[in-house]
């Protein structure tokens, strides 16, 4: 088996094709480990982990945490809100300070773009990028790909639109990326104050009208209105984004096909999603809640294989 | 590098045959007994094994699954090459049954040290046994011996055993290949 052409997973604009075939099949594997009664394998357990949160999170705090105790790696977990990092600490020291108690491996998520591709420029562990503000989340882009290949076979020729609040989303970057390395046309859709300026240069559609991206996609990819990234109004109300960009079941019904809607969460019910959308058939939400575990498990699990002895 | 056979398609077939014969006479009907063929070498064997016993002794209701021990092995981070996971195949209930691991060659028994392992991931069996086409003796490093063996041989550490079948490599056979 092949291994991947990188040490750290710091965006998918580092990865190429076969490291993402790679992922993908290594997850399968995973995806069986944790349907079994006993979800856990030993192969980590001399690797230790720190998860160091500079930024709030729910599901992917909890989501790399039971990926790596399923892989029997020891864990460290830090959240900035209580360290010392409010005592005026740079990055780098903190970071050194918990490597130097032998860890083998970081996760981070932290507000500034790029946060990640300085750290491993500076210190000696395999990084993985949990989301560096506005910049990229690689684990969700992953976990997002997967979720369409298991639901309707291959990415591959796949028409995908990203509706929201482009401008302030690492989702919506990462996933650019990932879907057209896998041969999948994007779009992205939101208002045009939540759209980047040179979007397009990246190769993507733009589209403002939700009906029509609707209709031209196979995938929708509903993202939330990141409010607390945002110092400007963008849009008038939430009430008016939801009439031009929220997803509800008669919009849905009056397509002329069936189109799968993801969601990244968390998700504000009624804004940009009704809950007859969220909790329908249609909908494969939870799906990459769990596809989520055995893409971390194998992300982990190949970095880790990287580590010299 | 220069190789010798160790046994040719008939002789396979003689010992597949005295193989199935041994599991009928311990494990009968197969009502409590599932085999397990191990990836990713030993599949071909257990596939062969479950047809002969399906086919020639008419027994019914074998119970045939695999097992992948790649996250289960000691040699992770240890290797030059990176460790190749396969696909487990397991869609049976494991508790309480009786377990038949089946692999090509037994060496230092660190695979079958994994699958031990890695089968208790799906539940508490009543008993496992091990059955392998070639044993090499003298060369193991954990206390571990098969139940039923195809044929015992005595290599040297830089020879290697390699087992043929036909359903891949066009021919049933066994050589042993001087590195």
């Amino acid at each position: 088996m092949s291994e991947l052409s990188v040490n750290h997973l710091l965006g998918i604009k580092y990865l190429n094709k076969q490291d993402i075939q790679l992922i993908f099949e290594t997850a399968d594997h995973f995806k069986e480990v944790i349907n079994r009664p006993i979800k856990k394998v030993p192969s980590l357990r001399d690797i230790t982990i720190a998860n160091l949160f500079f930024e709030n999170s729910t599901r992917t705090k909890l989501s790399f945490e039971l990926a790596e105790k399923r892989l029997s790696a020891d864990v460290l977990n830090f959240s900035s809100s209580q360290s010392s990092v409010k005592k005026g600490e740079t990055l780098i020291d903190t970071v050194n300070n918990i490597l130097s108690m032998k860890v083998d491996m970081v996760v981070m998520r932290h507000p500034n773009p790029g946060a990640g591709v300085f750290l491993s420029k500076h210190v000696k562990a395999s990084i993985i990028n949990a989301g560096d503000g506005a910049h990229e989340h690689p684990t969700q882009a992953l976990l997002d790909s997967y979720s369409i290949r298991e639901k309707l076979g291959e990415v591959k020729g796949k028409k995908v639109v990203i509706v929201g609040d482009i401008l302030h989303s690492r989702v919506a970057l990462s996933n650019i990326f990932a879907l057209q390395l896998q041969g999948a046309e994007v779009m992205v859709c939101g208002p045009k104050t939540l759209l980047p300026k040179y979007i397009q240069k990246l190769g993507v559609k733009v589209e403002t009208n939700l009906y029509k991206a609707l209709n031209w996609c196979d995938v929708a990819n509903m993202l939330r209105v990141q409010n607390e990234r945002m110092d400007i109004t963008y849009f008038p109300s939430t009430r008016e984004y939801t009439q031009q960009f929220g997803v509800n079941k008669m919009l849905l019904d009056s397509l002329n096909k069936e189109i799968v809607i993801m969601h990244p969460g968390p998700i504000n019910r009624g804004v940009e999603i009704t809950s007859d959308v969220a909790d329908s058939k249609q909908s494969i939400i939870l799906d990459q809640v769990q596809n989520g575990v055995a893409i971390r498990m194998a992300v982990i699990y190949l970095l880790a294989s990287k580590i010299k002895q | 590098m220069s190789q010798k056979v160790l046994l040719n398609a008939k002789e396979v077939n003689i010992i597949l045959h005295r193989l199935a014969c041994q599991l009928i006479e311990k494990h009968n009907d197969f009502s409590n007994t599932v085999l397990i063929g191990l990836q990713p070498r030993g599949i071909f064997l257990a596939d062969r094994l479950a047809e002969i016993l399906k086919e020639n002794y008419k027994v019914k209701n074998i119970q045939l699954g695999y097992l992948d021990i790649t996250f289960f092995r000691d040699d992770f981070r240890r290797g030059d090459k990176p460790l190749e996971a396969n696909m487990t195949k397991i869609n049976f209930i494991v508790e309480d049954k009786n377990i038949v691991f089946i692999d090509d060659v037994l060496y230092t028994g660190r695979s079958i040290r994994a699958a031990l392992t890695a089968i208790q991931s799906f539940g508490r069996p009543n008993e496992i046994e091990l059955l392998t086409l070639i044993d090499r003796r003298f060369s193991r490093h954990l206390p571990i011996q098969p139940d039923y063996r195809g044929r015992q041989v005595d290599v040297i550490n830089n020879e290697k055993v390699q087992v043929n079948w036909k359903e891949r490599d066009k021919e049933d056979s066994v050589y042993l290949i001087e590195k």
